[in-house]
């Protein structure tokens, strides 16, 4: 029906805010071709993007984009695709927005299972406030309000999301771009909550955990081929004694049911093309219980 | 006698919710008009509680000092409540709790052991029917009227309740017409039945939301609110939509945010707190210019305040709150009718102005049941506001839709997700007419006079009030919301030959209708607010868009107790004591 899409229909012409360098640069561009690839249609595409650094990406990206209130891009995506489940639609955002702010949202989004795709640029640090700790940052890791260095111990979020009831789990880095379009590819297919942490360097303040610390302390499962993702426990044990520095998929449930398919009655046509003007009859009996 | 208040008491959880219900549906399936109230506090078992039913042969839309029956299922009732019984009335109570009235009262008393009659059924639950069988037979309504409504209640609880509940309804009628006193009783004479309806306000809420097209509700529990939610339970999934019950607030209102922007009609209600959470979301439907409809059931703040009891102090919340100026549209219904009217016009008006419509219920609007002589369903139209043709967008690059345009009335055709090329970005960010975000401050000027703009028409819409009574009033007495049920009855019933007095009711917040609201009032002799809140909320609204209140006073309650007809009168009559009409 539509003609094929390519990366370049994917593209804005908005010059980009991120530093130079940036993760989100890589992570941009694997959602851009994971989508080619996959022949979605950015007029079938919704993306919901949080507040920070990286809520910036729909600016960059030629798609319907919302642009939400910080850490509220979960119930707003959930909206978006309970309206119109014939589209394809992520929620997008940072450490800060999705595990600190947002954290309730996630661990709701996680037990509900919804039909999106949650993606996370996860930097260890808040970018666009200019240096603060954020949720996932190191035990004793120094920033702008911890001078002397964090004393709250990081939110490990695959952890999390395993344990709240995610049924599909992966983490991938931007700089890996080949299993990263891949992850979002098959996060994308699954049929419910798909939650994709993407480690995502901050080359402006966040010294420590750098490209060249993370390529040093990250494995990628796709080099050991022994981890099965069929199983929770097994995704939990591996998330714990990694202390998570692993790339790959960790878990998926593909026969858990999805919210769509559990909500009672919930038709295959979109509420948006739903006739709204109710049959007269309809009403006679719905006023019949008030007399 | 044109109208009997009946009254029962006790403590909480013991079904006084239910008997309350069965005795106000039979006297509206007998053609009264049936007001039925509550004052109840934020806990599930224990603490007193009490139901009040109006049954009138004239609209009632407020509560009233006065009780003709009063039945009591604990002493504290009677201690409570016994001097509102009017001389021929009575009280009936439980013989178990050994009942006394204060001496000298006069009143009759009717002490039927209801505990033993329910026990001796096997099911104590149901001392509240043997309750309903006495008041039968003291106000002379057939038994077989709530016999017949029992029955279809219970119902769906099987046989065995169903038979359990009548036969309590006929014990306690024979109980008590064994004990009644030669003379004593009242008569409820059959009339013409109308059909009429029994509703509260969030029923209607729920109905005309799935008029209006609404078929996503998201919201989270919170008193007076829940109901809604749980009424749009069995509305929504049998007609294509869905309800989801979120984890806070702030997931409702930016879910509703998220389905309107993909082009479904979604709504939310909340009260007090909950409305707190949500300013944050409505700020983003004003800036990204997405629809969202909003119900706000107002009950007593700020913080959790007592939230079993009704308000009407959130309405600079409603208009204001929330950082930065956003355009809202925020309507008053004051009667189950205009409940369901607005709930369902606010969906047009959230995509035609594409901007969160609020609708300010209060707990009294929304929990009371109240008779409905019509719900105007016929009315009801959908007008989805102005959408961009698929013709026009198909001609455009991807990402050259101008989402934002600078438009003579301000208001910018949207596009929604699916159609071919109408993306654009939606944001809280200031922006650009193409969504692209943007801190210019020639583009910031004109894009904050656009959103402004769009609102403009409905300044000198006449629709925002509703004023009845003569030309040029004597007094005439300000309001919004459920108050005005018992401004209505007191002006109706004042008897005053000589006072000329008319009654405004705003029926549109915000966008203030000030050109129709300041006609009224100066047109008035003497104005007078009435508002269930301390600072008289209405009165400084209106002096904020410039008119003179100086001639006005404030009759004002924010003790969680509603206006009666009766204090109303009595504030008329003192302001009017020099003119000698009293």
């Amino acid at each position: 029906m539509s003609e094929p899409i390519t990366i370049d229909d994917l593209k804005t012409d908005e010059k980009s805010w991120w530093c130079p360098g940036c993760g989100d640069f890589g992570v941009l561009a694997a959602l851009q071709k994971a989508i080619v690839e996959l022949g979605l249609s950015p007029d079938n595409l919704a993306i919901v993007a949080g507040i920070g650094c990286s809520g910036k990406i729909g600016n960059y990206i030629n798609s319907y984009n919302i642009h939400v209130v910080h850490g509220r891009t979960l119930p707003t995506a959930m909206g978006v695709k309970l309206a119109n489940r014939d589209l394809t639609v992520f929620a997008v955002g940072g450490d800060g927005d999705g595990f600190a702010i947002g954290m309730g949202h996630f661990i709701h989004a996680c037990r509900r299972n919804m039909n999106i795709t949650y993606i996370v640029m996860d930097n260890h640090i808040y970018g666009l406030t200019k240096g603060q700790n954020s949720p996932t940052s190191d035990f004793g890791a120094k920033a702008k309000a911890t001078p002397w260095g964090s004393i709250e111990h990081p939110v490990r979020p695959l952890q999390a999301a395993l344990a709240a009831g995610a049924t599909w789990v992966g983490q991938g880095f931007s700089s890996n771009q080949a299993q990263l379009v891949r992850l979002i590819q098959e996060a994308v297919n699954h049929q419910g909550f798909s939650f994709l942490n993407v480690i995502s360097p901050c080359v402006t303040y966040n010294k420590v955990n750098t490209y060249a610390w993370y390529k040093q302390n990250l494995a990628s499962l796709d080099d050991e081929a022994k981890h099965n993702p069929s199983e929770r426990a097994d995704a939990l044990r591996l998330a714990v004694e990694t202390d998570e520095m692993v790339t790959g998929l960790l878990f998926e449930d593909r026969d858990a049911p999805s919210y769509d398919s559990l909500v009672p009655g919930f038709s295959t046509t979109p509420i948006v093309k739903q006739d709204l003007i109710l049959p007269e009859e309809a009403w006679d009996n719905l006023l019949a219980a008030f007399r | 006698m044109d109208q009997i208040a009946w009254k029962i008491g006790g403590d909480q959880g013991e079904g006084i919710d239910s008997t309350g219900d069965v005795i106000a549906t039979v006297a509206s399936r007998m053609g009264y008009f049936v007001y039925g109230y509550k004052s109840f506090s934020s806990r599930i078992k224990g603490g007193h509680t009490h139901y009040k039913v109006r049954i009138a042969d004239h609209p009632v839309r407020s509560a009233v000092p006065e009780t003709h029956v009063l039945v009591a299922l604990t002493q504290e009732t009677i201690d409570r409540s016994v001097h509102e019984v009017v001389p021929g009335g009575a009280v009936i109570a439980d013989e178990g709790f050994q009942p006394s009235l204060p001496d000298g009262c006069g009143l009759p008393l009717i002490a039927i052991p209801m505990g033993r009659i329910a026990r001796e059924l096997g099911n104590p639950v149901v001392r509240n029917m043997v309750a309903v069988g006495a008041t039968s037979a003291l106000l002379g309504v057939p038994l077989a009227r709530y016999e017949a409504y029992v029955s279809l209640k219970f119902e769906g609880k099987g046989q065995g309740v169903v038979d359990v509940n009548l036969a309590a309804l006929r014990a306690g009628f024979e109980a008590a017409r064994a004990v009644l006193p030669d003379g004593l009783g009242f008569t409820l004479p059959e009339v013409a039945e109308k059909g009429r309806l029994l509703m509260t306000g969030n029923e209607a809420i729920a109905l005309g939301a799935l008029a209006g097209g609404c078929r996503i509700m998201a919201a989270y529990p919170i008193t007076p609110a829940s109901d809604v939610m749980e009424n749009l339970v069995g509305l929504l999934p049998q007609h294509g939509g869905v309800v989801c019950q979120m984890e806070d607030e702030i997931a409702a209102i930016t879910l509703v945010i998220g389905a309107s922007y993909a082009g479904a009609r979604a709504m939310t209600a909340t009260a007090g707190p909950g409305f707190s959470l949500m300013q944050e979301g409505m700020g983003l439907a004003a800036m990204a210019e997405i629809p969202a409809v909003i119900v706000d059931c107002q009950r007593s703040g700020p913080s959790t305040g007592m939230p079993t009891k009704s308000e009407q102090s959130d309405i600079m919340a409603a208009i204001f709150g929330g950082h930065g100026e956003g355009g809202r549209i925020v309507l008053s219904p004051s009667t189950v009718e205009e409940a369901f009217a607005d709930t369902a016009e606010a969906f047009n008006l959230a995509e035609r102005y594409q901007t969160p419509v609020i609708i300010a219920s209060d707990l009294a609007l929304s929990e009371w049941k109240q008779t409905v002589e019509h719900l105007p369903i016929e009315k009801v139209t959908i007008d989805r506001g102005e959408i961009a043709p698929q013709d026009f967008l198909r001609h455009l690059q991807r990402g050259s839709f101008d989402r934002y345009a600078l438009t003579d009335s301000g208001i910018s055709p949207r596009s929604l997700p699916g159609q071919p090329h109408g993306q654009y970005l939606a944001t809280g960010v200031e922006h650009l007419p193409s969504g692209k975000v943007s801190e210019d401050p020639r583009n910031r000027k004109s894009e904050v006079d656009k959103r402004a703009r769009k609102f403009q028409p409905l300044i000198d819409d006449p629709t925002g009030v509703d004023y009845e009574g003569p030309a040029t009033p004597d007094l005439l007495i300000a309001s919004f919301g459920s108050v005005t049920g018992a401004i209505e009855e007191a002006i109706a019933t004042i008897g005053e030959s000589t006072l000329h007095i008319g009654r405004l009711k705003v029926r549109r917040l915000w966008p203030f209708p000030a050109t129709a609201f300041r006609k009224c009032l100066e047109a008035a002799g003497e104005v007078m607010f009435v508002e269930q809140n301390s600072t008289s909320q209405l009165r400084r609204l209106s002096e904020l868009v410039g008119i003179d209140t100086s001639h006005a006073t404030s009759l004002l309650r924010y003790d969680g107790i509603l206006f009666t007809p009766q204090e109303i009168q009595a504030a008329i009559r003192s302001r009017f004591a020099r003119q000698e009409v009293s």
